[in-house]
């Protein structure tokens, strides 16, 4: 593999494994995360793997860049003997449209489609979450069919609430927490993708694959009994 | 414990930050000014990463119910206790019954509070800081209100010891304040994208002072100069930001990152303030302004490893201190 690396401030640096986004760009960011993680080196504060990249936090008085990035370089050598983890399937219950999705129609209309035709193709893709950001236990969620793509709204909601999936120009994402926005909202997950009591905050990884399934309404509301039940 | 009269501008619980979660979109948090933050605490015989309260600009009104040790570090306020003007950074031996209040701002407009024993709040992912948007941390994961009952620990035995000898007497030595310039030169490292402005650009931001705009607060300072802007449109990747990353949004105002940031951002990065100057950029006001100066990489991380050693002398200046006390 071919990284190159450069410092984010005094106290991180960034590996970058590609130049643009792509399956092999994020499988390598991936590797390079569980390689860190596996084998921390002692200066290691923490990690933020995103798209084409891997930011290395560091503790600079512990090792200064030079140091650093050396020592990376020589770890990243052992990438091969990582690469072989898979990753991990989530799939995540929708209950589309109405209440939930008051923009199912809208995306449809977009579209030319039956709201149906667009929940069809919404949970027959195979989704990657290329990152976590923006807010705690987002995914950024590459994908997405085309045919169901959709503008922003022209002014944003002030509020979306937690757990709702949404589309914005050719992708689909979930908001974990109440949050303004201006994605077209389709439906609800009853799953809870920030989960900040556990050890393990969110539902969701960079490097996971999804697939979406349809699920009724009453379908939506045990799940969600079941799901806050046992985290409460 | 401490009850909260009148809740000031923003007076939130904060530690050194949540780290380890960031992977996970969970933003940092913490102090935005961390050596005042610490300082505060070390003066008070707390490890430094102890929870304190954040006190901005217009400060908040409380009053401790028992005997305590208290040391506010930072902007200077113009803090009283029962309407008495008190110093800033050193101890301060405060009788229950007391009400802490502030006045004008003086300098800088962030006051850390460290009560000895240190803000009992419950860890959550590690850290005590507020998270105001996930609404978590700190103290039920919002600023304070009045009427909030906050918990402080138990001071120590051997301090509770000192107090009447401490309050007694006119304690008469402090730690140094750092100067906190209302136009404050900011050294700064180049970004990850600074070769993608144009030349123009590049030398601007090295020249221009520019303004903090009112539109800032703990997520991050937007600033308004000369607008800065890029050789040719690029679209970028997102990927990480830092504490201190400068980042130029297509309007060409530069945001400097703060300790609220959002983990990752997708708009160039001209710059990243280097760590032992964070904190000249925290204390800035609405309408001040400041200009930044090139650092390498090298003398940055040299400068901090200074700082580091200076806290160390100071923690043992103040360790010896106390002993004279008991």
């Amino acid at each position: 593999m071919d990284y190159s690396f450069s410092p984010l401030g005094d106290q991180a640096i960034v590996i970058e494994v590609g130049q643009e986004i792509s399956e092999e760009a994020q499988n390598q960011v991936r590797t390079v995360s569980q390689l860190l993680e596996s084998r921390p080196p002692h200066w290691l504060v923490e990690i933020i793997p995103a798209f084409t990249t891997v930011a290395v936090f560091y503790n600079s008085l512990s090792a200064g860049y030079e140091t650093v990035e050396a020592e990376l370089k020589e770890l990243l050598q052992q990438t091969e003997e990582v690469a072989a983890s898979e990753a991990r399937t989530v799939e995540i219950p929708v209950c589309y449209g109405g209440e939930f999705g008051p923009d199912l129609a809208f995306v449809a209309e977009h579209n030319g489609l039956a709201p149906e035709e667009v929940i069809r193709i919404h949970t027959s893709g195979t989704y990657s979450v290329h990152m976590i950001g923006f807010a705690p236990g987002f995914p950024f969620i590459g994908g997405m069919s085309e045919k169901i793509a959709a503008p922003r709204r022209d002014s944003p909601r002030l509020r979306i609430p937690e757990r709702t999936v949404g589309i914005a120009g050719k992708q689909t994402g979930i908001y974990p927490i109440e949050t303004p926005g201006g994605w077209q909202l389709i439906g609800r997950t009853p799953m809870r993708l920030f989960q900040p009591e556990n050890t393990v905050p969110s539902l969701l990884r960079a490097g996971d694959k999804i697939v979406f399934k349809k699920i009724t309404e009453s379908e939506y509301h045990a799940w969600k009994e079941e799901d806050d039940a046992e985290n409460y | 414990m401490l009850k909260i009269i009148k809740s000031g501008l923003q007076t939130t619980v904060q530690d050194l930050g949540r780290y380890g979660f960031q992977k996970y979109g969970v933003i940092a948090s913490g102090a935005m000014d961390p050596y005042a933050h610490r300082l505060a605490n070390l003066l008070v015989g707390n490890e430094e990463n102890a929870a304190t309260l954040e006190i901005t600009l217009v400060g908040p009104v409380i009053e401790f119910e028992r005997d305590i040790f208290i040391a506010l570090c930072g902007g200077d306020l113009s803090p009283k206790i029962d309407g008495k003007k008190v110093d800033t950074w050193r101890p301060l031996a405060v009788k229950g019954g007391s009400r802490l209040s502030f006045g004008a701002p003086i300098s800088g407009c962030r006051c850390y509070l460290a009560v000895s024993g240190g803000i009992s709040v419950p860890e959550v992912m590690n850290s005590r800081s507020t998270y105001l948007r996930a609404e978590i941390g700190g103290f039920h994961g919002r600023a304070l209100k009045a009427d909030d009952l906050v918990e402080a620990n138990p001071t120590p035995a051997w301090q509770l010891a000192a107090f009447e000898k401490a309050s007694s007497k006119e304690t008469d030595w402090k730690v140094p304040a750092p100067h906190y310039s209302v136009e404050p030169v900011v050294r700064m490292m180049k970004g990850r994208q600074y070769d993608l402005f144009d030349e123009e650009s590049q030398e601007n931001i090295f020249a221009d002072f520019f303004f903090v705009s009112s539109n800032s607060d703990r997520m991050g300072y937007r600033l308004e100069g000369t607008p800065l802007s890029l050789e040719e449109p690029a679209e970028l990747i997102s990927e990480a930001v830092a504490f201190g990353s400068i980042q130029v949004p297509a309007d060409g105002n530069p945001i400097v990152l703060l300790a609220d940031r959002q983990t990752t951002g997708g708009y160039p990065k001209i710059g990243q303030v280097a760590s032992v100057d964070l904190p000249l950029v925290s204390q800035l006001k609405p309408g001040d302004r400041l200009r930044f100066e090139e650092i390498t990489l090298e003398e940055s991380q040299r400068l901090w490893a200074e700082q580091e050693q200076k806290i160390r002398q100071l923690r043992i200046s103040i360790q010896l201190k106390w002993e004279e006390w008991k």
